[in-house]
């Protein structure tokens, strides 16, 4: 703390609280919206105080489906995307915290070759390779299906770089002292090296659930069915041109429940995502 | 039981260097070895080739009898002490201690009360449940030890275990380190560059430069009997006084014309040395027949309680004098060093022991 004033303290809280109304508010819109009847929300001005309507909206949103998209329930887009981000962050780290553990602690034949391989796919954004993915997914047979939507995005080069470094702090007497204790590649693997980067997981994996959460682009590409599109998805196409046809009281039910799983997320991880961002702890 | 054969031993890296450049040692039997030198002169990697932690480039390295240079680490049934300790930071004392058995395959109960007990020696029992972050350095330092002795293993090797501790505790440790080996009777190597933990811990002191043995042999051997100029400027503190010779018709001579006055043991010799407390100092001018006299002026005096040191200027180069209790001597002073002929030391142009 630099000051404590009473003004100082004053002007810091004004500041927040008013960062929080900025950010919070449209949220809040929604929310807002979501517990109103279609007719209420066509018919400006929208009231700022939620209304009746919270349980025939979520209901009806979550078990009964939804006309704009073929009668999908939203209990059918959360656990699509659900499958998505879990299986999009669970395999990149897999494949990750393996690629960097290959790369850090094992000699081989062309193994820095590799290391610039992982890494120069950094500089290549998905756009620039969706096409011939998309033709290896459909000549594979994986359109409308999970392993489409989540294979093609778990190779991660950041999240590979990422574990590499924290691999790097390892300070090379713990590895002997390994050795001598008589572990193995595997035992290594699992009891010294998986728990020591379980702050790096954390963090990781919130990161990456997000990211999973989010996909738009390519769960657009690769579902065509309605029951396999993603929330995001969904949500686009609920909303039309015409705004009469728009169930604007799902959409916003939709909405609002697209945002929970990450908040979810992000508060039960919060204590390792903060730890693994800030503590180095060897 | 255990010994160890190290025989011509080399390590050459791929990048070419030569840390180790043909090693040979025998360690008996119970015996603690202390590879002793300065830094980069390749102990510490003739230690990690003993652990089989890096390969061999040429030679043995036998294990009671046995030829370990294709063998792991795990299988030479070795334990290891680290510098920095490598204890496993998210596991508990007693995990620490309890790895390696466990990945032996040892029974539970037989875990459990090896490594009870081996708590016990070394008065851990009531941290077993800590995390290596909660404790001290020396605390680190026991369960390092704890770990290593727990195996019950053929051979310990130690890679300068103390030098995190401070002097107080270090002084501690040497002792107990020294107990424990002698008590459980396990053949160890010990790396150091601390020349007074190697005189005081070792059976055999193995002084090593460049990558070669310099002297082998019991400490204070070593100490009396310096092999090179190497070696008596590296062990003991402070070091040895080394003085150049010219040689002359009439006899040896020190590098500023200084007659020594009595001949050298070798006509090669070129090196003449004594010890700070082999020498005195005198302010009378009277003739000392078999003994090496030398003006001096003192630079310095380092009075350190029951001894003072005094740093002299003296046949063009500097040298050091041990004189017991409190010097009388101040800077500037013009003296007399005096030390007895029988307690010089001879070494010939290669800087080797001539007698």
């Amino acid at each position: 703390m630099i000051g404590q004033s009473p003004l100082r303290t004053f002007i810091a809280h004004a500041v927040l609280i008013l960062g929080i109304l900025i950010v919070a508010f449209p949220i809040y819109y929604t929310f807002v919206a979501s517990t109103h009847t279609l007719q209420t929300i066509l018919r400006p001005p929208l009231p700022l105080l939620p209304g009746g309507q919270l349980w025939n909206n979520y209901s009806e949103a979550l078990f009964g489906g939804i006309g704009r998209i073929g009668g999908v329930s939203v209990g059918q887009l959360l656990l699509n995307t659900t499958i998505m981000a879990l299986g999009v962050a669970v395999g990149k780290i897999c494949i990750s915290i393996l690629s960097a553990y290959a790369i850090v602690f094992f000699r081989f034949p062309l193994r820095m070759t590799f290391f610039w391989l992982i890494f120069i796919t950094l500089m290549l954004p998905v756009e620039v390779r969706i096409l011939p993915t998309y033709k290896v997914m459909v000549d594979l047979g994986m359109i409308d299906t999970y392993a489409g939507l989540i294979i093609p995005l778990i190779a991660s080069a950041t999240a590979t770089l990422l574990f590499r470094q924290f691999f790097m702090t390892i300070p090379g007497e713990l590895v002997e002292a390994a050795r001598v204790d008589g572990a193995g590649p595997w035992r290594f693997f699992f009891d010294i090296l998986l728990p020591l980067s379980r702050t790096n997981i954390a963090a990781l994996f919130v990161i990456l659930f997000i990211y999973g959460w989010t996909q738009y682009l390519w769960p657009l590409l690769v579902t065509n069915s309605n029951d396999m599109n993603t929330i995001v998805i969904a949500l686009r196409k609920m909303v039309s041109f015409a705004d009469a046809d728009t169930e604007w009281h799902l959409v916003m039910v939709t909405a609002m429940l697209a945002i929970v799983p990450p908040i979810l997320v992000v508060v039960l991880m919060q204590r390792w995502f903060v730890r693994g961002l800030v503590e180095s702890e060897k | 039981m255990a010994t160890v054969d190290l025989r011509d031993v080399k390590k050459v890296y791929p990048s070419g260097v030569e840390a180790v450049k043909g090693v040979s040692i025998a360690i008996p039997d119970k015996e603690l070895c202390v590879l002793v030198g300065p830094s980069g002169c390749g102990k510490s990697t003739l230690l990690r080739m003993i652990a089989g932690l890096e390969t061999i480039s040429a030679g043995t390295v036998a294990i009671d009898g046995k030829v370990v240079n294709a063998i792991g680490p795990t299988e030479r049934d070795i334990a290891m002490v680290f510098q920095n300790y490598a204890l496993y930071p998210h596991m508990k004392v007693y995990d620490n201690m309890a790895y390696g058995l466990r990945n032996r395959g040892t029974p539970k109960d037989e875990i459990d009360s090896r490594v009870r007990s081996t708590a016990k020696v070394l008065e851990l029992s009531a941290l077993l449940d800590r995390r290596p972050r909660e404790l001290s350095g020396g605390q680190r330092q026991r369960v390092a030890m704890g770990r290593a002795i727990v195996r019950n293993p053929k051979i310990f090797l130690f890679d300068e275990p103390l030098s995190n501790l401070d002097a107080k505790l270090r002084g501690q440790m040497r002792v107990e380190i020294k107990n424990l080996q002698r008590t459980l009777g396990v053949t160890s190597v010990y790396v150091t560059h601390d020349q007074l933990e190697a005189m005081t811990l070792a059976d055999i002191l193995v002084v090593m430069n460049a990558g070669l043995v310099e002297q082998t042999g019991a400490p204070l051997d070593v100490y009396e009997k310096p092999a090179s100029t190497f070696v008596a400027s590296f062990i003991g503190a402070p070091p040895m006084n080394l003085l150049a010779l010219t040689g002359s018709s009439s006899g040896p001579m020190l590098a500023d014309g200084t007659a020594i006055g009595f001949a050298a043991p070798e006509t090669q010799a070129v090196t003449l040395g004594f010890r700070p407390e082999d020498a005195d100092v005198t302010f009378n001018a009277e003739a000392l027949p078999g003994a090496l006299v030398l003006p001096a002026t003192v630079e310095a005096v380092e009075p350190v309680g029951a001894e003072s040191f005094l740093h002299c200027a003296a046949a063009g180069s500097r040298i050091i004098v041990r004189v017991s209790g409190r010097a009388t001597a101040k800077p500037g002073d013009q003296l007399r060093v005096v030390a007895k002929a029988e307690r010089l030391h001879w070494f010939d142009q290669a800087g080797k022991r001539v007698d």
